[in-house]
C-alpha cells in the first residue's frame, strides 16, 4: 500500500485507520435497525373494531403478523400459516386457514387478518345494547356461529350437505373410524337437526341445534393485557 | 486516493499514537491475564456502569411517553392471550355440557365439537409456543442499541446524545479492539495447536495442548467481552463423560471451553472454520465428521461410543437440540447422545439479553454478520450452571432419559421446557402428531374398542 507524503509510522497508521473506518461503518450498517416494525408504520383503519380494542392489542397483533410474514411483502400466504406447528397438527387446520382467505385469493393482508380475528373478540356487556341501527359487529353470537358454520360448509352454498359433513368428520377423525360408522353418525346428525326435510342443515337449523351452547365463551379469545 | 485526504498531518499523527496506545493496553490488560487465567475485574465494573445507564434510559423513555399521553409498547414474554391448559376431552365435554342436558358418558358426535378445534386453531395463529423461539427475545427495557428499540419517537435529546456516544464507543473503540483480540486468539490457536501437534504423544503434549486451548478460548472470551459466571464448578464434566447443554449460538462453545478442556464434536466445514478445526485436531483428539458421514447415525454413534469408552479421553461436548434456540426455552433433545451409555453431565447456559442478545438467527443473519453484531453489542453476559451428573436408569429408555436431562436443565436455567423439536425451524411438523389428535377425538365420538365390545 502506498502512503503519500508522510514518512513517520504514526502518520501512516492514522491514515490507514481513517480510510478503513468509513468502510467498516458501511459493512456493519446492515446490522442496525430494530427487528420488529410497529403498527404506526402501517396505515390502519380498523373501523370494524370499535374503540374497545386498544392500540396496544392491535400493535401486538401487527407484530405477530409481521413475524409470520416470512416473505416480508405485507401479506400472508397459506404456507405462512402452515409453518405454525400447533396449527399444522390441528385436524381442522386447513379449514381454519381457509377462513382467512377471501374467495379465490391466495394472499391476506393485515386488514383481512384482523377482520377474521375480530370474530373472536369477547362480547362486552355494554356492547349488547348500543348501536342497534349500525351493522352487526363481527363478534356477535350470530357471526360467531356463522364462522363455525362456514367451517362445515365446504362449497359455500349456505347448506351443510351429508357429503360435506362426512368430509369434515373424516378430517377430524383421520383413519380411526370406518366409512359406514362415519356415515351413520352423519345421518343421525342431519336427521336430528333437519327441520325442513331437505337432508341438509341450513344456517337457521344450525343455530337452533346450538341454541343452548355458550358460544360467547367458547368462541372468544381474551387478551391478557 | 490518499493524496485526497485533506487532513492535517497532526491529526493523523494523533490517531496513529492513540492506536499504538490502544494496542499496548490490549496486550497488558487483556491478553496477558488471559494467558494466565487471571482477571482484573474490569468487565464487571463495566457491566455495573452499563446497568445504571440502562435504568436511567428506560425511565427517560417512560417519562417521554407519559408526557405525550401514549402507552409504551411493552413486550410480554408470557404470551399475549389467555390460554387454558385443558385437554381435548375436557374442553369438548364442557362444550357439550353447556349445549344439552344429555348423559355425557356416551360417546357421540355433536355439531358444537368444532368450536374446540376452531378456537384452538385461532389461538395458535395469534400466539404459539414454537415459532417465537426462533427469533430474538424482546427486551423489557431499552439497552441503548437501535436494534432493540421499539419506541423510537419517545427519545429525548439527552437520550439521543447518549445513544450517539454509545455508537461511537462501540464502533470506534470496542469494535477494533475486539477484532484485534479475535484475530490474536484465532491465530494463536491455529499456530499453537499445530506446533503442539508435532510433539510425541504423551503427558507433555496433553498438558501443553490443554493450556494452549484454554488460553486461546480465554482470549476469545475477552474478544466478545463475555462476562461469564460459573456456578457449581465441582460438577464439571470428567473424562469419559458427555457434556450436554442448551444451544443458543456458536458462542456457547467458547463459553464452555474457556473453563474446561473438552473434545468437540461436529462437522468439518470449509474455509476459516475448517482451518481451525484441522489445526485443533492435531493437538487433541476432537471428533470431526465429514459432511457425508453426518447422515449416517450408526457411524456417528459408533465413533462417539469408542471415544467415550476410552476413560482417558476428554469429555465430549454435545448440543442435543441440534439447532440454535433463542434462550427462552429448551426444545427436544435428540436421543442419539443419550443412547451411548456414558455418564451425562448437564450444563445450563442462560444469557442476559440486556447487554447483547447472543441468539443466532441463522435464517436471518450469516455467520459474519452475526459476529459483527456480537462485537458491536455492549457485552455478552451469561450464567453457566454445572448440574450433577446423571446416568440412564434401567427402567427408562433413551427418550425418557433425554427428557429428564432436558427438564433438569430447563429448571436450573429458568427456561420453558418444550417437547417440540428444534428442527421445526426449517422443517414441517410430522404427521404423527396430527394423527394423535385425530385418534383422541375419535375416542370421543365412538369410544374405544373396549367400550364398543361391552355394549
Amino acid at each position: 500500500m502506498m502512503f503519500c507524503g508522510t514518512e513517520d509510522p504514526f502518520g501512516q497508521l492514522g491514515t490507514a485507520v481513517l480510510a478503513v473506518l468509513p468502510l467498516s461503518f458501511l459493512c456493519t450498517g446492515r446490522a442496525w435497525g430494530a427487528e420488529k416494525p410497529l403498527a404506526r408504520h402501517a396505515n390502519l383503519s380498523l373501523s370494524f373494531f370499535s374503540s374497545s380494542v386498544s392500540h396496544s392489542q392491535i400493535t401486538r397483533l401487527y407484530s405477530r403478523f409481521t413475524s409470520l410474514d416470512k416473505g416480508e411483502n405485507g401479506t400472508l400466504s397459506r404456507e405462512d400459516f402452515q409453518r405454525i406447528p400447533e396449527l399444522a397438527i390441528n385436524p381442522l387446520g386447513d379449514r381454519i386457514i381457509n377462513a382467512f382467505f377471501p374467495e379465490g385469493e391466495d394472499q391476506v393482508n393485515f386488514r383481512g387478518f384482523m377482520r377474521t380475528l375480530a370474530h373472536f373478540r369477547p362480547i362486552e356487556d355494554n356492547e349488547k345494547s348500543k348501536d342497534q341501527n349500525g351493522p352487526e359487529p363481527l363478534n356477535s353470537r350470530s357471526n360467531k356461529l356463522h364462522f363455525a358454520f362456514r367451517l362445515y360448509d365446504l362449497d359455500k352454498d349456505d347448506k351443510i350437505s351429508r357429503d360435506e359433513l362426512l368430509q369434515v368428520l373424516r378430517m377430524m377423525v383421520g383413519v380411526n373410524i370406518s366409512d359406514e360408522q362415519l356415515g351413520s353418525i352423519a345421518d343421525r346428525t342431519i336427521q336430528e337437526a333437519d327441520q325442513d326435510g331437505d337432508s341438509a342443515i341450513s344456517f337457521a337449523e344450525f343455530v337452533k341445534v346450538l341454541e343452548k351452547v355458550d358460544v360467547e365463551q367458547k368462541m372468544s379469545i381474551r387478551f391478557l393485557h | 486516493m490518499f493524496i485526497l485526504l485533506p487532513f492535517d498531518s497532526l491529526v493523523v499523527n494523533l490517531l496513529g499514537i492513540s492506536i499504538t496506545v490502544l494496542f499496548t493496553l490490549l496486550l497488558v490488560f487483556i491478553i496477558v491475564p488471559a494467558i494466565f487465567g487471571v482477571s482484573f475485574g474490569i468487565r464487571k465494573v463495566y457491566m455495573k456502569t452499563l446497568l445504571k445507564i440502562f435504568q436511567w434510559a428506560t425511565l427517560r423513555i417512560e417519562r417521554g411517553a407519559k408526557e405525550k399521553n401514549h402507552l409504551l409498547y411493552k413486550p410480554y414474554v408470557n404470551g399475549i392471550i389467555a390460554k387454558e391448559p385443558t385437554s381435548l376431552e375436557e374442553e369438548i365435554k364442557e362444550i357439550r355440557r353447556s349445549g344439552s342436558g344429555k348423559a355425557l358418558d356416551t360417546p357421540e358426535f355433536e355439531l358444537s365439537d368444532i368450536f374446540y378445534f376452531c378456537r384452538k386453531g385461532i389461538e395458535t395463529i395469534m400466539d404459539d409456543e414454537v415459532t417465537k423461539r426462533f427469533s430474538a427475545e424482546e427486551l423489557e427495557s431499552w439497552n441503548l442499541l437501535s436494534r432493540t428499540n421499539y419506541n423510537f419517537q419517545y427519545i429525548s435529546l439527552r437520550l439521543t446524545v447518549l445513544w450517539g456516544l454509545g455508537v461511537l464507543i462501540r464502533y470506534c473503540f470496542l469494535l477494533p479492539l475486539r477484532i484485534a483480540l479475535a484475530f490474536t486468539g484465532i491465530s494463536l490457536l491455529v499456530t499453537g495447536t499445530t506446533v503442539v501437534g508435532y510433539l510425541p504423544n504423551g503427558r507433555c503434549k496433553d498438558f501443553l495442548s490443554k493450556h494452549v486451548h484454554l488460553m486461546c478460548y480465554r482470549i476469545c472470551v475477552r474478544a466478545l467481552t463475555a462476562i461469564i459466571t460459573y456456578h457449581d464448578r465441582e460438577n464439571r464434566p470428567r473424562n469419559g463423560g458427555i457434556c450436554v447443554a442448551n444451544h443458543t449460538s456458536p458462542i456457547d462453545v467458547i463459553v464452555l471451553a474457556s473453563d474446561g478442556y473438552y473434545a468437540m464434536v461436529g462437522q468439518i466445514h470449509g474455509g476459516l472454520m475448517g482451518v481451525i478445526q484441522r489445526a485443533m485436531v492435531k493437538a487433541c483428539p476432537h471428533v470431526w465428521f465429514e459432511r457425508s458421514e453426518v447422515k449416517d447415525r450408526h457411524l456417528v454413534a459408533r465413533r462417539l461410543t469408542e471415544h467415550v469408552q476410552d476413560k482417558s479421553k476428554l469429555p465430549i461436548l454435545i448440543f442435543p437440540e441440534g439447532t440454535c434456540i433463542n434462550n427462552t426455552s429448551v426444545m427436544m433433545f435428540k436421543k442419539g447422545s443419550f443412547e451411548i451409555g456414558a455418564t451425562v453431565y448437564p450444563v445450563a447456559i442462560k444469557y442476559d439479553p440486556q447487554f447483547g442478545d447472543a441468539f443466532w438467527n441463522s435464517s436471518k443473519y450469516g455467520m459474519v454478520t452475526y459476529l459483527l453484531r456480537m462485537m458491536t453489542s455492549w457485552a455478552i453476559v451469561c450464567s453457566v450452571w454445572y448440574l450433577p451428573p446423571m446416568t440412564r436408569q434401567p427402567e427408562e429408555d433413551a427418550v425418557q432419559f433425554a427428557n429428564r436431562v432436558k427438564s433438569a436443565i430447563a429448571r436450573q436455567g429458568g427456561l420453558v421446557d418444550l417437547l417440540w423439536d428444534g428442527g421445526l425451524k426449517r422443517e414441517k411438523v410430522k404427521d404423527a402428531f396430527k394423527e394423535e389428535q385425530q385418534k383422541l377425538y375419535s375416542k370421543m365420538i365412538v369410544g374405544s374398542h373396549e367400550d364398543r365390545s361391552r355394549s
